[in-house]
This record gives C-alpha cells, sequence and structure tokens, in this order.
C-alpha cells in the first residue's frame, strides 16, 4: 500500500517545528507502524536527510516508549501501542497524521521523541514500597486476597506510556497516577505508605504542570492497558481518606 | 467544583418541585411561596431563612465559579500546543461545560431581577409571584431565553453529576452505570420539570 504521511519534525526543543509531508510506497499491511517509520527512515538516510526521531523499544507492547499521537488519537485508531498497531488498519492512498505527545509537562525533544521525566518525578514521589534487603522472601508469607490481587494487577498493567495525558483535552496524568497509586495501595505491602504515597504522587503531578482532571474521558478511552475511568475515583477516595488520617493524626 | 454543585443541585431539585405547585392555582402558589418565608420561624425572624439560604447559595455559584476559572486556566496551560490533527472529542455535555457554565451564570443573574427583585419583571407585583410569572411566559423572548438556559442545565448536570461523584471518589466500576444512568435522568426530569411551567403558560394551561 502507498501512503502519504504528514510528520511533526523538530530540530529541538528551542526550534520551531511544523508538519512535513512524506510519500511512503509498497507498504506491507503486516508491518507494524513503526516499521512502517523505519522504511521511510531507510528512505530518507539513503537520501542524505535526516531520518525521523522517534522513541521505541521492546516494540511488543510492554515498555511504553514508543508514544505518538496518530491521526489526532494517541497510539492510534486500535486499542494498543504504536509499535504493536499494525498497517492493515490504513487504507491505500491514506493521508496519514503523526505528531508527538502535546502537554507542557511532556516537551518535545525532537520530531515524536517527548521527554516523559515528568511521570518518573511522580513515581519517584511514592511510586514504591518499603521491604527488608536480603533473601527473597517466601512468596506466600503475605496472603493477598483475590480481589486486592486482581485490582492491583489490572492497574499494574499502565506501561507509563503517556497515551492518556497525550489524550487528555487539559493534560492531565490522573490517570497515570491513579495507576500507580491504585496498584499499591492495596496491596498489603503498599499499606505502611498508603496515606503519604496518594498524597505524595498528587502532589509531585501538580508539580509537572499537568493539567485538572474535568473527567473528560478521553484518557481511558486512549489507553492501550485498558486502565479504565473509575481508577481515578479510586484514587481521590484513597487521596480523601488520607487528609482525613492526616486530620486526625495532626490533631494528635 | 464537586461540593458546591451538589449543593446547588440539592437547591435545584427542591425549587423545581416547588414550581410544579403552579398547577394548583394562583392561591395555593403564593400561599407556598409566602410560606417559604416562614421557615424557621418562630427560632427565626419572618425571610431569615430565606436570606441564609440566598447567600448559601450565592456564595456556592461564586465558588463553583472561581474554581472552574482556576482549572480552566490551569488546564490550558498544561496543554499549550494544540494537534495539528483535530479530532471531535468527548461528548457534547461535556466539551460545552465551561460555556454552558458561562450561559447559566448570566441566566441566573437575569433570572433573579426578574423573579427575585422583579426587577425586569414585566409585572412586578410583590408577594404575586403567580402572576408575575404568567406575565413572563406570555413573552416569547422570555420564554426563548428560558428554554435555552434549561437545556444547557440539562447538559450541565448530566456531566456535572457523574462527574462529581467521580471526584467525590463515590464511583467504582460497579456502580459506574448506575451513576451515569442517574446523572441522565436528574438531567432530564430536572430539564422537563422546569420547562412545564411556560409551556402550561404557552398553552393556556396555566393563566
Ligand atoms: S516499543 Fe515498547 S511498547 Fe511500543
Amino acid at each position: 500500500m502507498n501512503l502519504t504521511l504528514r510528520i511533526w519534525r523538530q530540530q529541538s526543543s528551542e526550534e520551531e517545528g511544523a508538519m512535513v509531508t512524506y510519500r511512503v510506497e509498497d507498504i506491507s499491511p503486516d508491518m507494524s507502524f513503526l516499521e512502517m517509520l523505519d522504511v521511510l527512515n531507510e528512505e530518507l538516510i539513503l537520501a542524505g536527510d535526516e531520518p525521523v526521531a522517534f522513541d521505541h523499544d521492546c516494540r511488543e507492547g510492554i515498555c511504553g516508549a514508543c508514544g505518538m499521537v496518530i491521526n489526532g488519537q494517541a497510539h492510534g485508531p486500535e486499542r494498543t501501542t504504536t509499535c504493536q498497531l499494525h498497517m492493515r488498519h490504513f487504507k491505500d492512498g491514506d493521508t496519514v497524521d503523526v505528531e508527538p505527545w502535546r502537554a507542557a509537562a511532556f516537551p518535545v525533544v525532537k520530531d515524536l521523541v517527548v521527554d516523559r521525566t515528568a511521570f518518573d518525578r511522580v513515581i519517584q514521589a511514592g511510586g514504591y514500597i518499603s521491604v527488608p534487603t536480603g533473601s527473597a522472601p517466601e512468596a506466600h508469607a503475605t496472603a493477598v486476597p483475590k480481589e486486592a490481587a486482581d485490582f492491583a494487577f489490572e492497574h499494574a498493567e499502565c506501561i507509563g506510556c503517556g497515551a492518556c495525558v497525550a489524550a487528555c483535552p487539559n493534560g492531565s496524568a490522573m490517570l497515570f497516577t491513579s495507576a500507580k497509586v491504585n496498584h499499591l495501595n492495596v496491596l498489603p505491602q503498599g499499606q505502611p505508605e498508603r496515606e503519604t504515597r496518594v498524597l505524595d504522587m498528587v502532589a509531585a503531578m501538580d508539580d509537572q504542570g499537568f493539567g485538572g482532571c474535568t473527567n473528560t474521558g478521553e484518557c481511558a478511552t486512549a489507553c492501550p492497558k485498558g486502565i479504565p475511568l473509575p481508577s481515578i475515583a479510586a484514587m481521590n477516595r484513597e487521596y480523601l481518606r488520607a487528609l482525613r488520617k492526616e486530620k486526625s493524626r495532626s490533631k494528635g | 467544583m464537586a461540593g458546591t454543585g451538589v449543593i446547588m443541585l440539592l437547591f435545584l431539585v427542591a425549587h423545581m418541585l416547588g414550581n410544579l405547585k403552579i398547577f394548583f392555582g394562583a392561591e395555593e402558589f403564593n400561599g407556598y411561596a409566602a410560606w417559604l418565608r416562614t421557615i424557621g420561624e418562630p427560632a427565626l425572624h419572618n425571610s431569615w431563612y430565606l436570606y441564609i439560604q440566598r447567600t448559601g447559595l450565592v456564595v456556592a455559584v461564586v465558588l463553583h465559579g472561581v474554581a472552574a476559572y482556576q482549572l480552566s486556566k490551569r488546564d490550558i496551560r498544561a496543554r499549550p500546543a494544540k494537534y495539528e490533527h483535530k479530532r471531535q472529542r468527548a461528548s457534547y455535555a461535556t466539551r460545552t461545560m465551561r460555556w454552558g457554565g458561562v450561559i447559566l451564570g448570566l441566566y441566573i443573574v437575569w433570572h433573579i431581577l426578574d423573579l427575585t427583585t422583579l426587577t425586569v419583571n414585566p409585572l412586578g407585583k410583590e408577594h404575586h409571584p403567580y402572576e408575575n410569572i404568567v406575565a413572563d411566559f406570555r413573552i416569547w423572548w422570555v420564554n426563548v431565553v428560558y428554554i435555552v438556559a434549561m437545556l444547557a442545565l440539562g447538559l450541565h448536570i448530566r456531566h456535572g453529576f457523574w462527574s462529581a461523584a467521580q471526584t467525590l471518589g463515590a464511583v467504582n466500576k460497579r456502580r459506574d452505570r448506575a451513576l451515569k444512568i442517574t446523572a441522565n435522568v436528574l438531567a432530564a426530569s430536572l430539564t422537563a420539570g422546569f420547562l412545564v411551567v411556560p409551556v402550561a403558560v404557552m398553552t393556556g394551561l396555566v393563566d
């Protein structure tokens, strides 16, 4: 199949960018979107042009590196990561727009590559549990109720790709932060930091310049891992609970 | 946003139900309006409760507006560059929260000038709310303003109610559907409940 691509090209965070039009030909419908970009880049390199910079790593949908907005949708028309998106979802002769994630907290580094350090800051603020070092603990030493395990697994699926922020008209990171908070807060291993985790991670999220949530639901629609919108309510519940606890603690 | 929204919503339910008394005639409706002034007596002086409630509601409206302004400012700052490829996002109710809210704010000002202070009411007869309302809805553009505002209200509540439940942490996967249905039912019945009054005047059912 032959496609017209309009791709955001930007030399660096300081320079202005613009959409540039390219043609690619003889694309196999079995290629992934990234493989299609590889084909384009090979041609660009042969022609002596600068290849399009994009992030990628695992190419199997688990690392979350390959974020880009395709035809206005984070990771394109299918609910999956860009590396797992196949060209069969496009038609011969289509024009495809490819842009980087857009959010104040995710500045463009080059072309389609954005800096997602802001997510790391949120994780650093509370996305951990405290365990004694030494030999690995016995796996069944701590019993986890089935419901809690399921809930934790559902949220542990978040790969931190940033599609939620990219899709949100407010550039909000509530879905990401809620996935991380819920994952650990529901587990027995996460209890010692249960209150500080949600308070600190939300504070870090606000610090990084993410927008506020207006419940548009765009994030959950875009999430390749299917983190549902009520997860944000679950985090709000944790947050309100932590505030109450803090208050009663400070009262002594 | 959620807290002040819920306060206003509770008031609107009572307001809508109270309005329906208009179908029992002028005497009963005006009597109901007069009774509102006696709430809290004899502990409170006549009309005191009404003024306490009005103050509370004005504070809620103002705080709701201020919070919306702050949130919007923050949200616009968080997304400085727009996407080149435009796409329709979210539902109509969700997308119209901001401007719909502004319309409702303006409407509230007019509504108070019309039926509370009677400044712009075509009849403006004190202690005769029934007659004032009938005089209002005999004018076509008053009906238009009212109908547009009530449709905006319905949309605002449709997104707002569920949104407040989400903010306050009341939503979970099991309850999600029920809450969305409740939001729709609330929005539809409030809009319908408010709109039957002008429709009744227009059709001559109430005069
Ligand atoms: S490259 Fe790892 S998720 Fe796409």
